[in-house]
């Protein structure tokens, strides 16, 4: 920004309209601006400009501005987009642009939205489940087999499809029971990962995401600035899984015939309701991150190279709030800074001699 | 509980959202007006000699049946409010009705929940397909073997339709009937159900390499199912008006063979 325009690009600035949505849960309105543009430019370069000239207590969430953060989510001209990845010149030379910020959720300030309510749906999505058997490290499988659920891992989670979906949208009473299309396809990368061992996900998402709220009208598919399939890969693969284990007769009698497919009781079928579940990994006693080991044979094999068993201390539990949980934001929390998931007392980089990997000659001196 | 950004507008959208779904409800309608009062005319679905049949009305089963038209028997009496495909009608219907694709067209543009993205919802509550009637929508998969079957049907009719006076016989109805069955298979096998069943529902692609390649091959059908569905839409009037045609003789078949 510091170089003048005019000499940046080929065209000379133009100053273009903007209306931009200014408040806070108070109330606000529409305020009317007009700011240089460049060629070249996105909406959010706009909205920088004016922060740096006539609106300086603008509120904006921002980032990378490369499409990959997902932080700047906003509606512009009502449609739900990435402030960093809309172009201006997608729009004519006379057309006033206007910006508010996510209506789905409550605002903070001005673009700025308070989020929270999808990392609360995260936090009740059951976490991958590897095989109890198989150390971390000692993951396999094929590419064919992975690369469905690789699509969702593109999710930037920008919350647009959240945003945009209106179950909850237009039917705020519907937040509770409705975990949203970003949970979707959380719920169906997990249960499409071929190393995943829990079965009770496609009723899971029945019964506890409220899968059946979603009528596939892909406003959440359109709105993705990845370009995720949401509903054709994800949402309407799971609502077949779910068919498959609750309406499809077929099914059912290929299950009987060929004795497969016997489903253990889960806390997803015997009618338990809360929305929370308890963590995935819960692995007992080890923590694979810190301190020595009190197995001598481990702590033998660990010198020689990689021991992913390694049982290490535990260290202090991490700072939780007073739903023993950790807290969502720093916003709700009582400590400055956000509080560490592996515990206060654990360090990063982590101290040489306690990985689980040793180099066979770290004992020797060094030049 | 903060509360939401305080925007006095309904929507911002300036673009024309509100065209698509205009155009849904126009071309469903007219479609559906067309094929209820060709349903119920009860007449002009055969063209005897060259054993032309219309996909509305095959197979014909009710006593009213022309011979010829009826493989299947006619069993069911002949009341005008019975449509004489009274068998297949109303699974081809309700495949339909639960198609992916339809539920979000009508959804859409005859619900209007949502009109369009970020338009708001024309209602004041919403519980989606969790409860009767539109949990009745997770029927989609028995009515899509139905309509696999119905497509065999189709295809029968469609070969035993190389037919003239003289033995064998090719004309433009022919290339009509064909068109119109290729894309019905086309439209049924890239189903969502079918995707799903054919290799969707897997867990290891690696150990399924055929249904594995079956399942590549669904998939792209699959991402035409949208326009799929509005051609198959197009080659049933079509296909219906041309045997109607011919049979009321408001002009001649062009006959390439015989």
């Amino acid at each position: 920004m510091g170089t003048d325009p005019q000499q940046a690009a080929g065209k000379p600035a133009a100053k273009r309209q903007f209306r931009i949505w200014r408040g806070d849960e108070t109330g606000g309105d529409l305020q009317d601006y007009t700011v240089e543009v460049n060629e070249g430019e996105v909406v959010l370069d706009v909205i920088h400009r004016l922060q740096a000239t006539e609106a300086p207590d603008l509120a904006c969430r921002w980032n990378c501005k490369a499409g990959k953060c997902g932080s700047c989510s906003m509606e512009i001209n009502g449609k739900p987009r990435l402030g960093c990845m809309t172009r201006m010149s997608t729009f004519e030379e006379a057309e006033t642009v206007t910006v508010t910020p996510l209506r789905t959720f409550p605002v903070i300030r001005d673009l700025v939205t308070d989020v929270s309510f999808n990392y609360e749906k995260a936090r009740e999505t059951p976490a991958f489940a590897p095989p109890a058997d198989v150390a971390p490290g000692d993951y396999r499988m094929q590419q064919i087999d992975v690369e469905r659920s690789q699509e969702f891992r593109k999710c930037i989670e920008c919350f647009l499809c959240q945003n945009v979906c209106h179950v909850i949208r237009d039917h705020d009473e519907n937040k509770p029971a409705f975990s949203g299309p970003r949970f979707f396809i959380r719920a169906s990368e997990l249960d499409m990962h071929p190393l995943d061992t829990r079965t009770d996900r496609k009723e899971y998402a029945q019964s506890e995401m409220g899968l059946g709220f979603c009528n596939i009208t892909k406003c959440c598919t359109e709105v993705c600035p990845e370009h995720i399939k949401i509903t054709d890969n994800g949402i309407i693969p799971m609502k077949e899984r779910v068919v498959d284990r609750r309406y499809d007769p077929l099914v059912w009698l290929g299950n009987k015939i060929f004795r497969r497919g016997q489903v253990p009781q889960t806390s997803a079928t015997s009618g338990h309701s809360s929305g929370a579940v308890t963590s995935g990994a819960a692995h007992g006693g080890v923590h694979s991150h810190a301190g020595g080991s009190h197995d001598s044979g481990a702590e033998r094999q660990a010198q020689q190279g990689v021991n992913w068993q390694r049982e290490v201390p535990h260290p202090t539990a991490p700072a939780v709030d007073s739903s023993g949980k950790l807290p969502l934001t720093e916003l709700t929390f009582d400590r400055a800074a956000a509080p560490s998931p592996f515990g206060d007392d654990v360090e990063f980089p982590l101290p040489a001699e306690h990985l689980n990997f040793a180099h066979p000659q770290q004992d020797e001196p060094k030049h | 509980m903060r509360a939401r950004a305080a925007i006095a507008a309904k929507t911002l959208r300036t673009d024309r959202w509100w065209l698509a779904p205009l155009i849904t409800v126009v071309g469903l309608s007219a479609w559906v007006i067309y094929a209820t009062v060709r349903v119920f005319m009860h007449d002009f679905y055969w063209v005897a000699d060259y054993h032309y049949l219309t996909p509305f009305y095959s197979p014909c089963v009710t006593e009213r049946c022309v011979e010829g038209a009826s493989h299947f028997g006619s069993f069911l009496p002949g009341w005008w409010i019975i449509p004489d495909a009274a068998l297949t009608l109303p699974f081809l219907l309700l495949f339909r009705l639960t198609c992916y694709y339809y539920r979000k067209a009508y959804y859409r543009s005859f619900w209007l929940s949502p009109p369009a993205c970020a338009v708001p919802d024309g209602h004041d509550s919403y519980s989606g397909e969790t409860r009767f009637p539109l949990l009745g929508q997770n029927l989609h998969r028995y009515f899509f073997y139905a309509a696999a079957i119905i497509s065999l049907i189709n295809t029968w009719d469609a070969i035993y339709a190389f037919h003239s006076p003289e033995g064998f016989g090719f004309g433009l109805g022919n290339v009509i009937l064909l068109v119109n069955v290729v894309m019905l298979w086309a439209y049924t096998i890239s189903c969502h159900s079918c995707r799903h069943i054919i290799g969707g529902r897997l867990k290891h692609f690696s150990k399924h390499p055929v249904r594995y390649k079956a399942w590549t091959a669904v998939s792209w059908l699959n991402v035409r199912h949208m326009q799929l569905a509005w051609i198959t839409l197009g080659t049933l009037a079509f296909t219906d008006f041309y045997v109607m045609a011919i049979a009321a003789n408001w002009f001649n078949d062009l006959r390439f063979i015989n």
